[in-house]
């Protein structure tokens, strides 16, 4: 076939077009297979909310529920715990939890909680997701004589006081995370919940 | 015969499948008439050992298929309903977790090799760049396969990996509940990660090796003495220091095979936990998301990474430093412009710098495997240092410097890593910070200065013409 009596511009169009429609057809398809990866319907509904009944934890203990498929801790603070929390807060990165992201507006206090003595926190490092250990124990012989108790993270050394602050100059930034939560009645905790029902 | 269409065998079953498709063309291009340097020593061993390593991986995998349930309620049970109940699984198992840590140990002394002998330099990037990319999907694919067993190490190893992408600035959180698919590391994390271990992953690899190899016989393999054979060919066009791989080198990489065969089932009955480096015992426990274990190293092919990760106290700058680390390797073809290939005819300054890489390499692999104290972090940076300077040095080696601009550029470096050691500087661990200051500024001053007074030790020798030996 001879090439004369082509029209160049329209067999330009024509690839410019053509190539336009496939990318799009090829993004169209794309959606599909990325969309679902993302949580589906299922895993979205095992977010519900949990109870739990705060008179189950003795002073100074530590109780473990799951929400989430996550740690969440409650302790319940000794009046000595509660005293430490102003004692350290020169060594804290953000004492006075101003990363917003890290707690909801209820719990940006002091104690990071809405009953001064109870504390509810997401289990998880804010560094790489381990699970911190708790060393409630004031003085605790391994954690320093300044130590006034709170959490050490097995995988790269974070520490955390009694309020869940991060220390400085730790591998961890932020301090632990406080989930939505809010009081059904005096001593029934729902985590995953807003006063007004928000959740997250 | 070959080459030539009209040379061609002309009967029987084999000049039947010629006339329909290029296999003598194919036997005689990749084996048969594929000429090979003929001084390849025991280094050369690698590259094919990886490929028995690929089809150990790949058989052993296909029959584990046929035993193990992705899902999380079963995927524990399932791994160990192999080791006790299948016939032979547990040798079938222990030969797939012995060949992961295998494939990784051929691959790291192939690359070495590489880096030994230039094969990277001119007209070999490509097949550099394709042996990275094998690279990083071997990790990918050690990783995903990592998690299918379901136990405690598998669980939070996923767990902290994953999370690095959390890091991320703005897109992090997202990026990570979508690589997950949940909000946690679950079932539909397991399922995902089984599909990319078992199909999309070695496919892509396969994909990959087969490129590797056609850039490698379209050039040419090179050799320790880093001449390039076909400049010196005889009047049949075929180089005077070539020998067909086949017979010559398919019968001596069987030695190869023969001994590395020994060496993989001497690990794999008698050792196939490595001493806890191949196979962890927390991974015996079954994944608990709400029990963290005390310690989380990752397997050891991961540790020096790791390590570069831990050195950077920002986590953020900490994942960037690590991808960095693997990033570099990319590079290294147009860092090194240096003409000589083989580390033979280098100077001594090109060899210790070599050296002083594997070191660091190995040293950030232990210290990835600790506890992260502040000695270990400390090393951890240091050695880092050494890690990214052998980057530059390959660079900085590519000609003799002039004295001026060694001793200039010697100061900014030395002088960028001690302004931050200034203002990181704390007086508990004073020491600590200044006697290990000497680790990278050893490894920079007998690089770049030592050679400014002794010249000699700056200068790489005269390549010979015809390889040696």
């Amino acid at each position: 076939m001879a090439n004369q009596g082509v029209n160049r511009g329209r067999r330009r169009f024509l690839v410019a077009a053509t190539t336009v429609v496939g990318g799009a057809g090829v993004a169209a398809v794309a959606t599909p297979f990325l969309a679902s990866l993302q949580p589906s319907a299922r895993a979205q509904a095992a977010g519900a909310p949990v109870e739990f009944d705060v008179t189950e934890v003795e002073p100074g203990q530590r109780v473990s529920i799951e929400w989430r498929g996550q740690p969440i801790w409650i302790v319940r603070r000794t009046d000595e715990m509660l005293d430490g929390l102003s004692q350290v807060t020169d060594r804290l990165r953000d004492p006075d939890s101003e990363n917003e992201a890290q707690q909801p507006e209820y719990a940006q206090n002091e104690h990071r909680s809405i009953k001064p003595e109870i504390l509810v926190l997401i289990g998880i490092c804010t560094h790489l997701g381990c699970s911190p250990s708790f060393r409630p124990e004031i003085g605790d012989p391994g954690m320093g004589s300044d130590w006034q108790g709170g959490w050490l993270c097995g995988c790269h050394g974070s520490r955390f006081d009694m309020a869940g602050r991060v220390y400085r100059n730790m591998p961890a930034v932020d301090n632990l995370e406080v989930p939505p939560h809010h009081y059904i009645t005096d001593n029934l905790l729902l985590v995953g919940e807003d006063e007004d029902g928000g959740a997250v | 015969m070959a080459g030539n269409p009209a040379e061609k065998w002309q009967g029987g079953l084999l000049g039947w499948v010629d006339a329909r498709f290029p296999l003598s063309q194919m036997w005689n291009e990749h084996l048969a008439q594929y000429y090979a340097p003929k001084n390849f020593n025991f280094w050369y061993f690698f590259g094919s050992l990886a490929l028995l390593v690929l089809v150990i991986q790949i058989v052993s995998g296909i029959f584990l298929t046929m035993f193990y349930k992705p899902d999380a309620e079963l995927a524990f049970a399932s791994v160990e309903y192999i080791m006790r109940d299948v016939e032979w699984g547990w040798l079938i198992r222990y030969m797939h977790s012995t060949g992961a840590s295998m494939f990784f140990v051929v691959v790291y002394l192939h690359m070495f090799r590489a880096l030994l002998y230039g094969s990277y330099k001119k007209p070999r990037e490509l097949i550099w760049i394709f042996g990275v990319l094998i690279y990083l999907v071997l990790m990918a694919e050690a990783f995903a396969g990592y998690l299918l067993p379901w136990g405690q190490m598998s669980y939070w190893g996923a767990q902290v990996i994953v999370n690095l992408f959390q890091t991320i600035p703005y897109i992090g959180p997202d990026l990570v509940t979508w690589i997950r698919g949940d909000f946690l590391l679950s079932d539909a994390t397991l399922t995902r990660f089984f599909a990319l271990h078992v199909i999309a992953l070695p496919l892509v690899l396969i994909l990959l090796v087969a490129a590797h190899i056609i850039a490698l016989h379209e050039v040419g393999s090179n050799n320790p003495d880093g001449v390039e054979i076909k400049k010196n060919k005889d009047e049949n066009g075929i180089p005077k220091d070539g020998i067909p791989f086949h017979p010559y080198y398919t019968v001596k990489d069987i030695v190869g095979v023969s001994v590395f065969l020994m060496v993989f089932a001497v690990i794999m009955f008698f050792f196939p936990m490595g001493g806890g480096l191949f196979l962890k015992p927390d991974n015996m426990i079954p994944a608990d998301p709400l029990v963290t274990p005390e310690l989380i190293p990752p397997v050891w092919y991961f540790t020096s990474m790791y390590s570069v990760l831990r050195s950077v106290p920002d986590p953020f700058l900490g994942v960037v430093a690590m991808g960095l680390a693997v990033v570099m390797l990319f590079f290294i073809p147009w860092l090194d412009r240096n003409p000589v290939l083989s580390m033979r005819y280098r100077s001594f300054a090109a060899k210790f710098n070599l050296a002083a890489f594997v070191v660091a390499f190995v040293i950030l692999g232990w210290l990835g495997l600790q506890q992260a104290t502040t000695m270990i972090s400390e090393m951890s940076f240091r050695w880092s240092l050494v890690y990214f300077a052998f980057f530059f040095l390959l660079w900085f080696l590519s000609r003799e410097r002039s004295a001026a601009v060694s001793l200039i550029l010697f100061a900014v470096v030395v002088g960028i890593y001690t302004l931050y050691d200034i203002t990181r500087f704390d007086p508990s661990d004073a020491s600590l910070i200044m006697w290990s200051w000497l680790i990278p500024t050893v490894h920079l001053f007998v690089c770049m200065v030592v050679p400014v007074f002794a010249r000699g030790l700056g200068r790489d020798r005269a390549v010979p013409e015809r390889v040696t030996s």
